[in-house]
């Protein structure tokens, strides 16, 4: 049994077919990602898992079972965090505030999510900016502090939906390293959206590549790269 | 409680226990009216502090809070009236009554998607079709209102709350006192997380696992029982209600005047802003009829531009400001 199974699921918008028949599975322990040109369903798919849209057709599970049509704080609570490809920080409120409420999912007692809050912060190098504001932070401050907060909820599932996008180089290494560790230390499976090349051929283990709605390819990074209807529909002849 | 005092600064400590002295103090200096004047500004405070948990810490928008006092004010009344139930007693089913009403809207807003100013709406129709229904049945007294007599041989029955204003003054300040704890306690609280999280971004609260709706309903159901409270005070501290008055929408902007300017979603924001705001009020009827100039109407136009000047010039109320200059900020180590 996979960690997170997802069987023909499709999505329609009015006439756009934006998910069409999708199946893949994800398992324990590994890293995923799901690449594709702008508008291939990526997010449109993240949104079916973690619970923000129901799908017109076909079944998603996790851990062995069903979660489709659940809201997405009961999606979450089973175990799913996600981020927001535009970042949705609390803005008003501190960033050590922030990642407390997601760490209070799970803990009953404030202080106790505090402490595990300012060890997150730590982990994503924002302990110094905990007090600020949300609102006053930098894109790649905030884009930290979103998998910082879902990593307070304690997944087992992790749903990045491009957290490096918009980064430096210095920092997308950065990013790709922390989440490495959380990988290989903690165990954390990772399901990430990604355009960034760079980092989804440093974390993948497996990639499925989305067009129009279809999965056109999936397998090791390596391979999917070379495959001539990727290369043909997203990545371009000169990428490779 | 002991919480709550140990994460005051020394400096926050010393003041709230001046203001304390001072309030416990003031009917043994006050005359009559000041003490008339100090009651209503601790009611405003305690009404606002339950409005403020629904809007300032949860996100959601009622302009229809004069309905959880009227229901209070009537259960009470009509308990001690018809059944002789006393309104320490009668607080509860008064409580339950409007937060049952509150259940109720807030399921009909939130079960449905209705958000922001659309559920607001909802709140002035509810408030709007009781005070309908309140005028029209007999039991309530209808139009013609509800009289809870005073009886000079009661004065001193504390216990049915009959007292002079000596003794509400008292009532009050312990409702506000209770409020502005309630409101620290809550604040520090994972509900109370939860509910900045909503008012933050639903979207982004349900996805660290937060049941929304249940956030949301805790909120107005908590702010109607605490609301209806107020009105059981209303009721027997004025011994009317009238329908036309307690349920009317004026009734639910007067209420939330105070935490707005005091400052929406901190603990002390309702108390500044009543201490502000209803000295201002007073101040000006008798001024405006000092220099004959009491046109009716003319009280409220120099109200509204003292508020407008106070939002210009501290649009995120007075309190976070005041707590600067006073240097009682929330203890940063």
């Amino acid at each position: 049994m996979s960690m997170l199974e997802v069987e023909a699921v499709s999505k329609r918008f009015r006439g756009v077919l934006a998910v069409d028949a999708v199946s893949f599975a994800v398992e324990q322990g590994e890293i995923f990602a799901i690449i594709g040109p702008n508008g291939a369903g990526k997010t449109t798919l993240f949104n079916m898992i973690a619970g923000s849209m129901e799908p017109d057709s076909g079944s998603i599970s996790f851990t062995g079972e069903p979660i489709t049509g659940l809201t997405p704080d009961a999606v979450c609570l089973r175990g799913i965090a996600r981020t927001f490809q535009l970042v949705r920080p609390f803005p008003a409120l501190s960033v050590e505030d922030n990642v407390t409420i997601g760490a209070l999912l799970h803990r009953h007692d404030v202080a106790a999510a505090r402490e595990r809050a300012l060890t997150l912060l730590r982990r994503f190098d924002l302990f110094d900016r905990r007090h600020r504001l949300a609102s006053a932070l930098t894109l790649p401050d905030r884009k930290r502090l979103e998998v910082a907060r879902a990593l307070a909820t304690e997944p087992k599932l992790l749903l990045l939906d491009e957290v490096v996008a918009g980064l430096r180089p210095t920092e997308t290494d950065r990013m790709v390293a922390i989440l490495q560790e959380l990988n290989h230390e903690g165990g954390l499976t990772i399901v990430l959206i990604e355009h960034v090349m760079r980092a989804v051929m440093a974390l993948a283990s497996r990639v499925l590549v989305l067009d129009h709605g279809t999965a056109i390819a999936e397998g090791a990074p390596e391979t999917v790269v070379r495959d001539p209807a990727v290369v043909q529909s997203y990545l371009g002849v000169e990428a490779v | 409680m002991i919480v709550l005092w140990k994460e005051t600064t020394a400096r926050g400590r010393c003041l709230i226990a001046v203001v304390l002295i001072l309030l416990v103090g003031a009917p043994f200096v006050a005359d009559r009216y000041t003490l008339s004047v100090l009651t209503l500004i601790l009611y405003f405070a305690y009404v606002g502090q339950a409005w403020n948990l629904m809007m300032g810490y949860a996100g959601q928008l009622s302009l229809g809070h004069a309905l959880y006092v009227g229901l209070g004010g009537y259960v009470g009344a009509l308990l001690w009236l018809q059944f002789g139930i006393g309104p320490w007693l009668g607080v509860f089913p008064a409580m339950l009554v409007a937060a049952g009403f509150g259940a109720a809207i807030g399921w009909l807003g939130f079960r449905f998607g209705i958000e922001g100013v659309y559920f607001a709406v909802l709140t002035i129709a509810f408030a709007e079709f009781t005070r309908i229904a309140c005028d029209n049945i007999g039991f309530t007294g209808g139009a013609g209102g509800l009289f809870i007599p005073y009886e000079a041989q009661r004065v001193g029955e504390w216990w049915n709350l009959r007292g002079g204003q000596f003794f509400f003054y008292y009532v009050a300040l312990l409702l506000a006192a209770a409020a502005v704890v309630l409101t620290a306690l809550l604040a520090r609280s994972r509900l109370g997380y939860q509910w900045l999280a909503v008012r933050e971004d639903q979207e982004a609260a349900r996805a660290v696992g937060i049941d929304v709706f249940q956030a949301k309903m805790l909120a107005v159901v908590l702010s109607a029982a605490m609301t209806a409270v107020g009105g059981v005070f209303y009721a027997f501290y004025y011994g009317n209600l009238f329908p036309a008055q307690v349920f009317d929408i004026g009734r639910s902007i007067e209420l939330i005047l105070a935490p707005i300017v005091g400052g929406l979603g901190t603990v002390f924001g309702p108390v500044v802003g009543a201490f502000l705001l209803t000295p201002v009020g007073e101040l000006l009827i008798a001024l405006t009829s000092k220099l004959g100039f009491d046109h009716p109407g003319a009280k409220a136009v120099f109200y509204g531009l003292i508020l407008m000047v106070i939002i210009v010039l501290r649009p995120t109320g007075i309190w976070p400001w005041l707590a600067r200059v006073l240097g009682v900020e929330k203890n940063r180590k």
